[in-house]
Order: structure tokens, then C-alpha cells, then sequence
């Protein structure tokens, strides 16, 4: 049987990895998807546990953040193409009309 | 046996994971980003869970990065496909740190009892539909409810801002 540190172990490692990719990509498009890869690393956290503890209210959760991931990169991609349209600049580093 | 099933799809996951931030195309790093929505999935059907994993492939897979491909195709990405994918002298650092990051949030659930649990002779969940049905729609219909208006709003804040201006 696996226990379940590994699962806790494999979800730290996906949200390491997307904080990463936050912190390290400029573009805004892979910023999104590593936003997408942490809400996936809590999701495996909650299952794990609502699998070892034998509650199904971490599924039910789960259930919840990807509903709420997908809403999320709805409106997100709205704003990339509104953003692209008018400034044509993939780069988060080039947006910086607000900035100061 | 389990637990090699686990290793392959965790060993994948990360792989894949690691390629949808170092990769310099954003459509490679799309396509495996899919993949590691799928191996996810993989994993929750582990976890005896095959309603979230038949969700997972749907929105996230299905949804999500077709959404994704859509916009990456509108867009144009020859300029960002060409330079280095990561710049800026703190980039080692901030890799070690992430390296620290996974070192201290293993040590944090090691402390706990609950690290080395393994599953209870006792299984009485099954994941299936009618089980998270039933409990969805009599303890938790509020925060359903509550979730269809947020897709409502997300589904018309969508389409305000993919507008096109009428001058």
C-alpha cells in the first residue's frame, strides 16, 4: 500500500513546480498554466486525504476547485486577448502602464 | 503493485510538469500540461476516486486547455518562442529555493501522524456518482448553488471581454 506521504509528497513537488513556473516564466500564457498546476497539486492533496481518512467531503472540495479553476481561466484568457488586442506584448514584464 | 502503478503516473506527472515551465513554445508546454492533467487523473482513479478523475478529463482536459490551445493559436508567439526562456540573475537561486520548498513542506507533514497511514481495513467510500450525487445535493447544495452563479459570472465576464470594440 502506498502511504500517504507519498501522495503529499507528489502534490508539494507539482505546487514547487508551479511556483516556479509563476516566478520564473515571463509569459503570460505559461504564468496561467502553472497557476492551473498548483490548483492540480491541491487537488491531489485534498483526494489523498479524503481517500486515507475515508470523508468524501475532500472529493467533494475538489469537485469545487476545478470548477472554480476552469471559471478562473475563463475570465484570465478574456483579459489575455483584451490585453494582446491592445498592446500586442505577451510579456508580463512589458505591462507596466499601471506600474508606480 | 499499487504502488508501482503510482511511481509510473507520479514519475510522469512531474516530468511533464517540468516541461510545461521550461519549454520555450507555449503549445509544447500546452500539450504537456495536458498530459499532466491526464496522469492526475490517473492517479484520483488510484485514489479510488473515478468521478473526479471522469471531471478532471472533461474540464481540465477537455475544456480548460482547448480553451488554452484556442488562445495560444489566436495569438501570435514568435517572438516569445525565441528568447531564453528564463532571464534575470536570481534564477538559480529562486530553483534552490524551490528545492528548499519541497525539503520543508516534507519535513512539516512527516511530523504528523498521519504521514505513514495507510488506508483502514474498513473502506467504505467508493467515489462513485451517486455517492458524491447524494452528498452534493443534500449537505453541500448551498456551495453548489453558490458555484453555478460564479460560472455564470465568469461565463459573462468572458464574453464582455472578448468583445471586439464596435467604433
Amino acid at each position: 500500500m502506498t502511504p500517504l506521504s507519498w501522495y503529499l509528497m507528489l502534490s508539494a513537488l507539482l505546487f514547487t513546480i508551479g511556483v516556479l513556473g509563476v516566478l520564473l516564466r515571463r509569459n503570460i500564457i505559461i504564468i496561467l498554466m502553472s497557476i492551473e498546476l498548483i490548483l492540480n497539486s491541491v487537488n491531489i492533496n485534498l483526494v489523498a486525504f479524503s481517500y486515507y481518512l475515508q470523508d468524501l467531503r475532500g472529493q467533494i472540495f475538489a469537485v469545487f476547485v476545478i470548477t472554480i479553476a476552469a471559471a478562473e481561466v475563463a475570465v484570465a484568457l478574456g483579459i489575455v486577448v483584451s490585453l494582446v488586442r491592445n498592446k500586442s506584448e505577451l510579456n508580463v514584464e512589458e505591462i507596466k502602464t499601471m506600474k508606480g | 503493485m499499487e504502488q508501482i502503478f503510482f511511481l509510473i503516473f507520479a514519475a510522469l506527472a512531474v516530468a511533464s510538469a517540468i516541461a510545461v515551465i521550461t519549454l520555450r513554445n507555449p503549445v509544447h508546454s500546452a500539450f504537456f500540461l495536458m498530459v499532466t492533467f491526464l496522469n492526475v487523473a490517473a492517479i484520483f482513479v488510484l485514489l479510488r476516486s473515478p468521478f473526479l478523475a471522469a471531471v478532471q478529463v472533461f474540464v481540465y482536459v477537455g475544456a480548460v486547455m482547448v480553451l488554452f490551445l484556442f488562445v495560444v493559436m489566436m495569438l501570435d508567439i514568435r517572438k516569445a518562442t525565441m528568447e531564453r526562456f528564463v532571464q534575470g540573475k536570481w534564477r538559480f537561486l529562486v530553483i534552490i529555493l524551490g528545492v528548499v520548498l519541497v525539503y520543508e513542506i516534507n519535513k512539516v507533514f512527516r511530523r504528523s501522524s498521519l504521514a505513514g497511514q495507510t488506508i483502514s481495513s474498513e473502506r467504505h467510500l467508493d467515489g462513485s456518482v451517486s455517492e458524491i450525487g447524494t452528498v452534493l445535493f443534500t449537505d453541500y447544495i448551498l456551495p453548489f448553488e453558490v458555484i453555478s452563479i460564479v460560472l455564470l459570472v465568469a461565463l459573462i465576464g468572458a464574453i464582455v471581454l472578448g468583445r471586439k470594440e464596435i467604433k
